[in-house]
């Protein structure tokens, strides 16, 4: 059962940002199930972070570590081909989704009718799923949250809580009925035995599993992957053929290097000193493990964002979902909105570029530029800066005709040109002091704006132009010998 | 103004001056925010010291001018640009480090909050400079305001292109706001404070907005009425 | 597939090669300067490498963390191991224990549970046993993580993974404080397969209620031999 979003960016058709955010924000409960989930991982974060009086020292390490290894990117990937190979493993490269869906097919096809699975983002960005059960393979996921979601044919409310659309009650009636447990118990730790049985017999009957990969070691060829619920050890340690699908954007030079990774990432992502469970290894272990191990690395636009200067650092991204979390943006929408499987600040910056700017055109804008992901990515992306410089793609990438007669360039450029010259400005003042006459209340306060700018006054009231700028004061009090001034607001916000 | 010609600064106002450009770079239209740092360049070159009361726009700056300057391609430029920054300070800052006051004589008896607009507190990294401004404000009631860092959701040109989630942003940061019974919200930014203020005027309660300098500007020789009436 | 089709050029390994060399030509230029381990040392590490907490410090600050876990811990002299943990598996109720060969000999009691060895043990026989009784190779202090070094020679990873105990066996030597210098402990052993346990497992999935324990071993109890 797929688990990406209803709405998905990478369809031209679909709803911009705005448009799909519009229902969510009507979802009262949800906003709040969100808040409360996001705030209770930050204050996690805050004080696991406190408490780290070199959490600066290791942002910068992981800032660099990612930087070096993406300026030699071809010399690690190749690297770990040749020690993972050495090692007994295979490693398959995939240009697209579709290519690496093709290879993960081929080695499941005739093994097997059911694969067990690591919730894995590289998975889902393929569409890994529907592609397994259009040819007859039946995908059993693991991870609690997404076994909830899949038992009862759902889809996933929220990225980092995926099933937090469903209380106690509901998920114990899920189980009862799925699993045949007429007397199951309500409590939590009840489901969690009921789940654990259930799984447990899966992860010792299928013969294939499919992971994704937190970090690629190249210097040894190893792969290691962080969890919580420890199915991740299940599906790495007991099937016969193991399956880790994983960018290449997921690669760290040297073992060494998992000392910063992981004192940065659980940190970031759960608020833990550290998650229970880190595994790793590294092709095949003779009599410890799967007897075949497949790593396929996927490309899928990667290589065209390492061609951007100043967008390419959105490759450093560990996938910790910090900036989610501080997100004030994401805060109100959940990720359903952003319409990906990656979702709030970095969905918003690696999803259009991903699609090469052809969709997704509204994340960028979808961002009031607050800066509090900047200031939690361990890795310190400047997402703002991204987000900025992006925008000026989707502006620049518009085509000819529509870019000089699109009615925000013309706003624009029309504001540069008052801009440019202080008569101009004047003016402009002037008359917007005028026009702006009938739409004055009684409040004195504008109240009700047309068209477009009635975005702003759907909430808000508007102050009107004061009746004499700034400027004007300056000047008048200049010129007069005696001054009695009058205070006023500074023209320029 | 007030608060500097108190403190016995001579001000001069180009009159010349429009806009730091952020309202285009920030949009997408990088390009055309060229011109206006050139012009603002020509104006304020001659400037011992450039107050702006609007920690954005110095964000702006900061964060920006040289780039566009770089490429720009053109080499005066970017020095004059590199040669103006260092002399251009946002209010409160210019005040506290550049001048290295905390009191301005202000007098303003009345139950004020504080807003922490991103820019001041993320790029700018104002800290409390403008909390210690504040303080010691004569007859000010300073009352702290829960998830003060929380973003207003103005963002620029995201109020209008995302007006919904601006709204939602908007409306709970007023919660936080007006669980603090203040009588005025103030903060370093008129964008926020437009956006906040305008809100609060819709809902017809008995809060304002105020720009940190009107209150800082507040002395006994002319108290500025604190009702929000111009 | 032969090996040409695999690395010829028109296959997706020559392709996405030569798109990464082309793509970081454009943005860094022609050459690069340093090799990639010349490169690779530049990255700054000012972070915290070296412990300033004593012996003492370092076992107190383990005990503490894994006590936030819900793991029982219990330190004592080498002499009395065998001992503590007969105590141990008779309080937890454990008899039949599965014994890894990373356990020393000495600190298996002679009396009371029946010990079970990996020899080619099916799936099945590994669940049948009540616990996993360990050693482990290094222990992080501010993390409280016990990390296991497998070898398929009797300490392959379904033994610590299968049953719902884990009793784990630590050398208060191998005990440091920082991630950094766990790693550098684990250098030696880099190419084995490695699990780090931070706790029993977890999830909060459910009502955003932390609930222990949903795979891999329920209960963990630590010896820290001083």
């Amino acid at each position: 059962m797929s688990t990406l979003p209803a709405h998905d960016l990478k369809d031209r058709r679909s709803p911009d940002f705005p448009s799909a955010a519009l229902p969510l924000l009507q979802d009262v409960q949800l906003r709040s199930n969100v808040r409360h989930a996001t705030g209770v991982i930050q204050g996690k974060r805050a004080r696991v972070v406190g408490e780290m009086p070199d959490w600066q020292a290791l942002r910068d390490a992981g800032q660099r570590i990612r930087a070096h290894t993406l300026e030699y990117l071809d010399f690690y990937l190749e690297q770990f081909e040749q020690r993972c190979s050495a090692a007994g493993g295979h490693v398959h490269w995939a240009r697209d989704g579709a290519e690496a869906n093709r290879i993960v097919l081929a080695l499941a096809q005739n093994s097997t009718r059911r694969v067990i699975e690591i919730k894995s983002m590289t998975t889902e960005e393929t569409g890994l799923n529907r592609a397994l059960e259009a040819a007859g393979i039946s995908p059993v996921e693991t991870d609690l949250a997404e076994l909830i979601v899949q038992l009862g044919h759902d889809k996933p409310s929220h990225i980092v809580v995926p099933a937090l659309h469903k209380n106690r009650q509901q998920v114990r009636e899920l189980f009862a009925r799925t699993m045949n447990l007429p007397d199951l118990g309500e409590r939590p730790e009840d489901l969690a035995e009921a789940a654990r049985l259930h799984l447990r017999r899966q992860f010792l009957s299928t013969p294939v599993a499919i992971s994704g990969a937190n970090f690629l070691i190249a210097e040894t060829g190893g792969v290691c992957i962080v969890e919580s619920e420890g199915n991740g050890r299940m599906c790495l340690t007991l099937p016969r053929r193991l399956i880790s699908v994983a960018g290449i954007d997921k690669i760290i030079p040297r073992f060494q290097d998992l000392e910063v990774m992981l004192q940065v990432l659980p940190r970031s992502a759960t608020g833990e000193r550290m998650n229970p469970y880190n595994s790793v290894w590294t092709g095949v272990h003779s009599g410890d493990g799967p007897e075949e191990f497949h790593v396929v690395l996927l490309d899928n636009r990667r290589t065209e964002v390492l061609r951007d200067a100043e967008a390419r650092e959105t490759l450093h991204c560990i996938r910790c979902g910090a900036c989610q979390n501080a997100c004030p943006v994401y805060r109100q929408t959940g990720g359903h909105a952003y319409g990906s499987v990656y979702a709030g600040p970095i969905g918003a910056i690696l999803t259009p570029q991903l699609a090469m700017m052809e969709s997704g055109q509204s994340l960028p804008y979808a961002s009031s530029l607050c800066g509090a992901c900047y200031e939690v990515c361990p890795v310190k992306i400047n997402i703002p800066e991204i987000l900025i410089h992006l925008r000026g793609r989707v502006v620049t990438g518009r085509p000819n005709a529509l870019r000089a007669f699109h009615p925000e360039a013309v706003v624009m450029r029309a504001m540069q040109w008052i801009f440019s010259n202080s008569t101009r400005f004047s003016v402009a003042q002037r008359a917007g002091r005028i026009a702006q006459r009938p739409w004055i209340r009684r409040s004195g306060w504008i109240e009700h704006l047309p068209s477009v700018l009635g975005g702003w006054t759907r909430t808000r009231d508007l102050r009107p132009l004061p009746p004499q700028s700034f400027r004007e004061w300056f000047q008048a009090r200049n010129h007069a010998s005696t001054s009695s001034p009058k205070s006023s607001e500074a023209p320029h916000d | 103004m007030r608060v500097l010609e108190r403190l016995g600064h001579t001000i001069d106002f180009p009159y010349a001056q429009t806009c730091c450009g952020q309202m285009h770079y920030n949009t997408g239209y990088q390009p055309e925010a060229l011109p206006l740092v050139r012009r603002f360049i020509e104006l304020f070159r001659d400037s011992e010291v450039v107050c702006v009361p609007s920690s954005s726009c110095v964000t702006m700056m900061r964060e920006h001018y040289e780039k566009i300057a770089l490429a720009s391609g053109d080499k005066t430029l970017q020095s004059e640009v590199a040669t103006l920054l260092p002399r251009v300070y946002e209010f409160t800052e210019l005040l506290v480090h550049r001048l290295g006051v905390e009191e301005v004589g202000a007098v303003y008896p009345h139950r004020v909050t504080y807003h922490s607009s991103c820019h001041s507190l993320r790029n700018l990294h104002l800290g409390d400079i403008p909390i210690r401004l504040l303080r010691n404000v004569r007859e000010i009631e300073l009352i702290p305001m829960e998830a003060a860092d929380l973003c207003c959701g103005f963002g620029g040109t995201f109020s209008i292109k995302n007006p919904d989630v601006s709204g939602a942003m908007l409306e709970e940061k007023l919660q936080y706001i007006q669980k603090t019974q203040a009588e005025v919200c103030t903060a370093c930014d008129n964008s926020c404070l437009m956006h906040i203020g305008g809100a609060m005027h819709r809902q017809r309660g008995n809060m304002h907005t105020e720009h940190i300098a009107t209150i800082l500007a507040s002395d006994t020789v002319s108290r500025i009425p604190s009702n929000g009436t111009r | 597939m032969t090996d040409a089709t695999l690395h010829g050029p028109l296959s997706a390994r020559s392709e996405i090669l030569a798109r990464i060399r082309s793509a970081n030509r454009e943005v860094f230029g022609a050459d690069r300067d340093l090799t990639p381990d010349e490169s690779w040392r530049t990255i700054p590490r000012a972070y915290r490498h070296n412990s300033p907490l004593t012996d003492a410090g370092r076992i107190q600050l383990i005990t503490e963390r894994l006590i936030e876990y819900g793991a029982g811990v219990y330190p004592c002299r080498s002499a009395q191991v065998a001992d503590n943990v007969a105590e141990i598996l008779r309080s937890r109720r454990k008899q039949n224990i599965l014994v890894s060969s990373d356990v020393d000999p000495n600190w298996l009691p002679h009396e009371g549970p029946t010990y079970v060895y990996d020899h080619a043990l099916s799936y099945s026989e590994i669940e049948a046993c009540d616990g996993v009784l360990t050693g482990c190779t290094v222990a992080i202090a501010t993390t409280g993580t016990l990390a296991l070094c497998h070898t398929s020679a009797g300490s392959r990873r379904a033994l610590s993974l299968l049953p719902d105990y884990h009793l784990c066996v630590v050398d208060a030597a191998t005990i440091v404080e920082t991630v950094p210098e766990g790693f550098h402990a684990l250098e030696p052993h880099r190419l084995q397969p490695i699990t780090l346990i931070s706790g029993p497992s977890a999830t909060a999935d459910i009502e955003m209620t932390r609930i222990q324990g949903v795979h891999g071993p329920r209960v963990l109890d630590c010896v820290i031999v001083v």
